[in-house]
């Protein structure tokens, strides 16, 4: 009790030099934690760029191949499915629904996805949300096209404008599918997920921006077909898609699916799980957070040497309070616990203030980082390793306490009684 | 453990040396009855930091060279002494006596505080004790002040308050009253033998100033008492 009292009075006296020094540890405890918060929440947002999804399936290849342009719109798919292969498996008793991907055009660098309703019913991200129209409406017709929310926001389109697709990914395609009016019906609520950054057309629509190129090269004059010869059709074949999304039935069937799509005799498909895929990449490329927690980890060992250098520099200045207190008879001991509860008490309130830090923190960048970045930094109680780093942090405060506590031990032992000013 | 003799502070054959150094004190004799009022000559260079260190516990002296209140300081290990300062011995220094953190009350207080049995010898309680203290040095004016505003009259005030609480059976002095000027000199030695008598300690007081000399019981000369300097 009374080692609390002279501790707390002891340090109060030196408010400035105390409360500095409390900062500078807060501020590295903020760092620390406030990393750690940042790791979990890329980790989360990466693992959930797509959720409620059982597999992916694409032509037979790598799974990260797959992952990266069925998900991330990253590269291109080896091969196509075909149209009725896909409707088997969509078909298939287990599978409760299937999302199909027409992939391999795009419009001014923005990839187009040919796909249909069961996209804007069944494709969640981020913890099973679903997507959603912020205007418009699905795609329904051949010429319709939504926008990705990215999409709409550089390019400054509104509904109702009229747009044309490239045939192949560049961004100034020299082969225009410009003979193809598509007009934007529809723009999706912001997700943070690369589907912001894509443009929505139905599975016919990208057939109908293939018709006449079936040789590989655009079509022979007299060989186009207008829009309105499209529009006149019946119906608009579709005979290929690149990739589908499923979802099975119950989950307990997912492993059996992965296995029947792997092999199948039919046609050369991959499988994949989004969880494992997505972990799996996650492990490949989170290592570069890791070098982050490093330095913060440094930046909390520069804060503590701060409280020991400020502990130790006004250890001389206090030598003549060390020798009152030993002749009203306190022990070394005492005088050692006194240094090491001031340091231990500055690491405790400097570590709790971090964390106060890091609270008020995201409360307030929250929404930017989320506007910003897509990164959603969740707003939660501490886990296991966050204690473990404040604990630990907490924990060298104190030993950094007793490396001036042992030095004023022997001074006083030295000094004893002698007070020198 | 104690030993067996009528005088508050017994030594014989006393001998001091700090490690590898030479001896600092060789004391053959030193005597001091209870209830004396004490003025030890010691002009700095004669030992006295040293002595009064062993005296009051913080140094260790030889087994059975040096007794104090009848407790061998020699055979007492460091933390004894320690609780054995804190409990029966009241310190005064020179200068600089207060915690500067703490408020003239807490700095009278602080003794208690450390010491479970100086407690004990409390006969009211703790902040009654302190401010009656605090009057008999004309002081209680001043319990809530800081000590930093203090002027070094009202300092050595505050100190002398502090070493008379809970009355310890011995008081040591160290040039308590060198920074005061004549006149607060002599208002403070009248406070301070009041209060010693009332508490009925012993006093043990240090100086070079040998006009305080012929105020006290006895006095004694540290030069002609110590052997190790010659």
């Amino acid at each position: 009790m009374l080692l609390l009292h002279l501790a707390r009075k002891s340090l109060t006296n030196r408010l400035l030099t105390t409360s500095l020094t409390a900062l500078s540890i807060a501020f590295s405890v903020a760092l620390l934690v406030g990393v750690e918060n940042v790791r979990t929440g890329m980790r989360e947002s990466f693992s959930n760029t797509v959720s409620g999804t059982d597999l992916v399936v694409g032509s037979r290849g790598g799974t990260i191949q797959l992952m990266l342009y069925a998900v991330f719109g990253m590269g291109s798919p080896v091969a196509n499915i075909s149209h009725d292969t896909w409707k088997e498996w969509d078909e298939h008793p287990a599978v409760s629904w299937t999302i199909p991907y027409a992939l391999g055009d795009s419009h001014r660098g923005f990839r187009v996805i040919g796909t249909n309703d069961s996209f804007y019913e069944h494709y969640k991200y981020r913890g099973g949300q679903p997507i959603a129209l912020a205007e418009g409406r699905a795609a329904q017709s051949v010429f319709d096209v939504v926008l990705g929310a990215q999409v709409a926001e550089r390019l400054g389109y509104a509904l109702g404008d009229r747009i044309s697709v490239t045939h192949g990914m560049s961004a100034v395609g020299f082969m225009n599918h410009d003979e193809m009016p598509f007009e934007v019906v529809g723009v999706l609520e912001k997700t943070f997920t690369p589907v912001d950054r894509a443009i929505y057309v139905t599975l016919e629509g990208v057939t109908a921006i293939h018709m006449g190129w079936e040789s590989g090269g655009p079509p022979m004059p007299g060989d186009e077909i207008s829009a309105a010869d499209v529009l006149a059709m019946e119906e608009v074949p579709v005979s290929q898609i690149t990739s589908f999304f499923l979802g099975a039935e119950s989950r307990a069937y997912t492993l059996q699916l992965q296995r029947d799509i792997s092999t199948s005799e039919d046609e050369p498909l991959t499988a994949v799980i989004p969880g494992v895929a997505l972990s799996e990449m996650w492990r490949g490329i989170g290592y570069a957070e890791d070098g982050l927690l490093v330095i913060s980890g440094f930046v909390v060992l520069v804060g503590l040497l701060g409280m020991l250098v400020s502990i130790y520099t006004s250890l001389d200045a206090r030598r003549r309070e060390m020798a009152i207190l030993r002749a009203l008879g306190a022990g070394p001991r005492r005088i050692v616990s006194l240094l090491v509860l001031e340091a231990g008490t500055l690491s405790i309130i400097g570590a709790l203030l971090g964390v106060a830090f890091v609270y008020v923190g995201l409360a307030a960048l929250q929404p930017w980082l989320e506007g910003q970045f897509g990164l959603q930094v969740p707003i939660q109680a501490l886990d296991g390793m966050q204690l473990m780093y404040i604990g630990t942090v907490i924990a060298l405060g104190f030993v950094a306490g007793l490396v001036p506590a042992l030095k004023a031990y022997r001074t006083a032992l030295h000094d004893g009684l002698s007070v020198r000013i | 453990m104690v030993t067996d003799t009528p005088f508050c502070i017994d030594a014989r054959d006393l001998s001091f040396a700090y490690a590898k150094g030479p001896p600092v004190l060789d004391i053959p004799e030193l005597t001091i009855r209870s209830g004396e009022r004490v003025f030890l000559y010691g002009p700095s260079g004669s030992g006295k930091t040293t002595l009064l260190g062993l005296i009051a516990g913080v140094l260790s002296p030889p087994p059975g060279t040096l007794s104090v209140l009848g407790h061998d300081i020699g055979g007492l290990s460091s933390a004894a002494r320690d609780r054995f300062r804190a409990s029966h011995i009241g310190y005064v220094f020179q200068m600089f006596n207060l915690i500067p953190y703490l408020n003239v009350r807490d700095n009278i207080a602080l003794p208690v505080r450390i010491n479970s049995e100086r407690k004990k010898r409390l006969t009211g309680r703790l902040d009654e004790e302190v401010a009656s203290a605090a009057s008999h040095l004309g002081i209680e004016q001043l319990l809530d002040e800081k000590v930093t505003r203090l002027s070094v009259g009202q300092q050595q005030r505050v100190a002398a308050a502090r070493a008379i609480l809970g009355s310890p059976e011995l008081i040591i002095a160290d040039e308590p009253t060198s920074s005061l000027d004549a006149n607060r000199r002599h208002a403070f030695l009248d406070l301070l033998f009041a209060n010693v008598a009332d508490a009925g300690s012993t006093l043990l007081f240090v100086s070079h100033d040998l006009g305080l000399a012929d105020q006290f019981d006895r006095s004694l000369s540290l030069p002609e008492l110590n052997r190790a300097g010659e």
